[in-house]
């Protein structure tokens, strides 16, 4: 990592004094190196070259089938990513918010979890969301301005996206906390739960309490942190001082960084940190080290704010290639197999497009239900005063 | 999900069924009769637990509940409603207690973005069921941040319901039936009153929740009040009845959903309104009874609708208070220049 003082305190009688948006040359380099090297503790198994080594701390067993089951989910959720990026652009979606680059992340996390685990996640977890079984029709409708997620949370233990930097992270705890009030952690039946959230996350609130909070009472939660280096157009350095992991030492349970483009090593160790938290040893920080490489969403433009260099350097460490290449010297998968999930890929692709472009509008009365549990009879008769309203246009139309 | 149905005649009955309580008992025991009546209810604040809370309100419930039920939370607003959430999606009803109503905003993110409105964004599949009580208003000469009304706040936001007792029956009836209600309820005590005595049946609810209610009939204005100015406007009653002026006082108790129907009623027969609150005056419930009285009773009325409220300032120095909060006097002349209208 490149120290922070570089980026605040220049050298008396240095170059021209560096700001976090106008970095000088040498920021720029001592940057690329930090995005670029996830330092010494980085758990790897797979290399961006597509070699398997090992590491004293982690390994996992897995199998041609089940590593073939990863390059799949990873290849069809970029797919998922780069369709709906393009139904943005093609005016069908408000916004999209892209994973690109951050497929192994996710489902290596995803993964790594039980049915009976429960998952809180911020809003690029759509790899996440594809290991709860949702399908990525039903992410459209919060992106088109349909809905506002229509899966049943409770029922895919997948919580609603949340879009404010940081809430989800007490709601985890809270929910983790119940895990162990209801005598469900303790052995290897046990429950635990996953929160999601980034790099940027870590400066809010709620994020330090979420910590505080789960470590007091022992919570059997796993901190997911995919530190994609950039939040928007803020580097982590302006985030932390210290390497993300780094921080979990602070509030008492133990910080791992783990290779985020490497879905084996990501599954090794959310699969460990989980277990450890269904026996009663949470909560445990992950930080996945990854790279957004794509914009923040469709709206941004990361061109204002990095450098291309860095994008290519990442490609190199693109997260489905490595798993390609090693699947194909162990001769574990053939053309044949690539092809499918090529065809699957399309086929998903197609459902997408075809799903989107026929979302029908919410009725206007969607505007007032559900507010309440039990009602409310003042909202009530301002809807009826409204529909009335809406009524009184030819055909009913406003 | 809906409570167990409960007999609360047998959950908490004490020998005798009327008793004189103090609002901070009535509260504390109907805290514990919704403990007893459903295992899911926990409480969480902060030094609630083998303190009783500041004002002992959840006095000896960590002793008889435990820990896992009474949780002295760290100290942290946002910490206590954030895991709030995550515990009522795991299918608790937690009972948050938030110190004094100025520490309330570092949980504001979490009410608003949260609390409010989980149950919309997931069209019913998530219920919020959380009761945050917050001890409120002035008059206990206190520091800054320790006699503030920040009701308004709340009531302005959609997907949370918002009420306040001012006496111990409603103080012990009041408090359960939050428990009980599956959306968010903003409980608002009214701190300066807590030891203020009324007689309590612990086995006849007095009504339901969401309704307000008339506490004195009288003929020749209105007046509508909430909390701790309930009894500021019972005593101005009672002056102005010396006098020859005969006033309704309604409490409203439920301050999202308004229940305003008692009001116009009594405004269409009397003609004439003042509304008293501790809060500032302005985007207040005040303001919003005067707008929907004006709409709704407009050819009943005599004259303007008259607020009495705190001013539109921060909470004063509280040797100032005195002047700041409405009192007697202050309620009896806008009811004078109402009359003179």
């Amino acid at each position: 990592m490149s120290s922070p003082e570089q980026w605040t305190h220049p050298e008396p009688d240095a170059a021209p004094a560096a700001t976090a948006a106008k970095p000088t040359a040498e920021q720029v380099i001592a940057g690329l190196r930090a995005t670029d090297e996830g330092g010494a503790d980085l758990v790897q198994l797979l290399t961006p070259e597509g070699e398997r080594v090992t590491h004293p701390d982690f390994d996992i067993d897995i199998t041609p089938e089940e590593l073939r089951g990863l390059y799949r989910d990873m290849v069809l959720i970029r797919r998922v990513d780069r369709e709906a990026n393009a139904l943005q652009r093609k005016g069908q979606l408000g916004i999209w918010v892209p994973l690109l680059g951050q497929e192994a992340a996710q489902i290596g996390a995803g993964r790594a979890m039980r049915e009976t685990d429960m998952a809180f996640p911020s809003y690029r977890e759509h790899g996440i969301a594809w290991t709860r079984g949702i399908n990525p029709t039903e992410l459209l409708g919060i992106f088109r301005g349909t809905d506002q997620g229509t899966w049943d949370p409770v029922e895919k233990r997948f919580h609603p996206y949340t879009i404010v930097i940081g809430n989800q992270v007490l709601n985890a705890a809270g929910y983790a906390m119940g895990q162990k009030f209801d005598g469900k952690v303790g052995d290897d039946e046990g429950e635990a739960t996953m929160c999601f959230f980034g790099d940027g996350a870590t400066s809010q609130g709620d994020v330090h309490e979420g910590f505080v909070w789960a470590a007091v009472y022992d919570a059997p939660l796993v901190f997911f942190c995919q530190n994609n280096q950039w939040a928007i157009s803020e580097p982590t350095e302006r985030q932390s001082r210290l390497p993300l992991y780094q921080r979990a030492r602070g509030y008492g349970f133990p910080g791992i960084r783990v290779d985020g483009n490497d879905v084996l090593a990501t599954l090794a160790v959310t699969k460990w940190a989980l277990d450890e938290c269904r026996h009663g040893n949470g909560p445990i920080l992950i930080e996945a080290f990854t790279y957004r490489m794509d914009a923040h969403t469709t709206s941004d433009d990361p061109t204002r704010y990095r450098l291309s260099d860095e994008l290519e350097m990442w490609k190199l460490k693109d997260p489905i290639e490595r798993v390609k290449v090693y699947l194909v010297r162990q001769q574990w998968a053939d053309h044949e197999f690539f092809e499918s999930v090529e065809a699957d890929a399309d086929k998903l692709g197609e459902e997408l497009r075809e799903f989107c472009t026929n979302m029908p509008d919410p009725p206007a009365e969607r505007i007032f239900s559900n507010v309440y549990a039990e009602g409310n009879p003042n909202l009530e008769a301002q809807r009826d005063e409204f529909l009335d309203y809406v009524s009184g246009f030819a055909g009913g139309e406003h | 999900m809906a409570a167990p149905t409960m007999d609360r005649s047998t959950a908490a009955a004490p020998a005798t069924p009327v008793q004189t309580l103090t609002i901070s008992k009535a509260l504390n025991m109907g805290l514990r009769a919704s403990m007893e009546a459903n295992p899911k209810v926990i409480m969480m604040g902060e030094d609630i637990g083998k303190l009783g809370g500041v004002f002992r309100i959840t006095d000896g419930l960590q002793k008889d509940f435990g820990e896992q039920r009474v949780l002295d939370t760290p100290l942290a607003e946002s910490g206590i409603i954030g895991t709030a959430v995550g515990l009522a999606i795991r299918g608790y009803r937690p009972v948050c207690e938030i110190q004094f109503d100025g520490f309330i905003f570092p949980g504001f993110d979490q009410i608003v973005s949260q609390v409010a409105k989980l149950h919309y964004r997931t069209q019913g599949k998530i219920k919020m069921p959380i009761v945050i009580r917050v001890p409120f208003g002035g008059g206990i000469g206190a520091v800054e941040h320790h006699s503030e009304s920040p009701e308004s706040y709340f009531a302005h936001t959609a997907g949370l319901k918002v009420v306040s007792c001012s006496n111990p029956a409603d103080a012990y009836w009041m408090i359960q039936q939050a428990i009980d209600c599956d959306d968010p309820v903003l409980f608002f005590e009214p701190k300066r009153r807590y030891y203020e005595k009324g007689e309590v049946d612990t086995t006849a609810q007095p009504g339901k929740l969401f309704e307000s209610r008339v506490l004195r009939s009288g003929t020749d204005a209105t007046l509508v009040a909430y909390g701790p100015m309930v009894r500021t406007s019972l005593d101005a009653a009672n002056a102005a009845a010396e006098d020859g002026t005969s006033l309704e006082v309604i409490d409203l108790r439920t301050l999202s959903p308004l229940d305003l129907a008692p009001v116009f009623e009594s405004v269409r027969r009397t003609g004439r309104l003042v509304v008293v609150s501790e809060a500032p005056s302005e985007s207040s419930i005040a303001s919003e009874i005067a707008a929907k009285v004006q709409q709704e009773c407009f050819y009943s009325l005599q004259a303007p609708v008259l607020r009495v409220t705190g001013f539109d300032t921060p909470y004063p120095p509280s040797k100032l208070e005195e002047e700041f909060l409405p009192d007697l006097d202050r309620v009896l002349h806008a009811v004078d220049r109402s009359l003179a209208w």
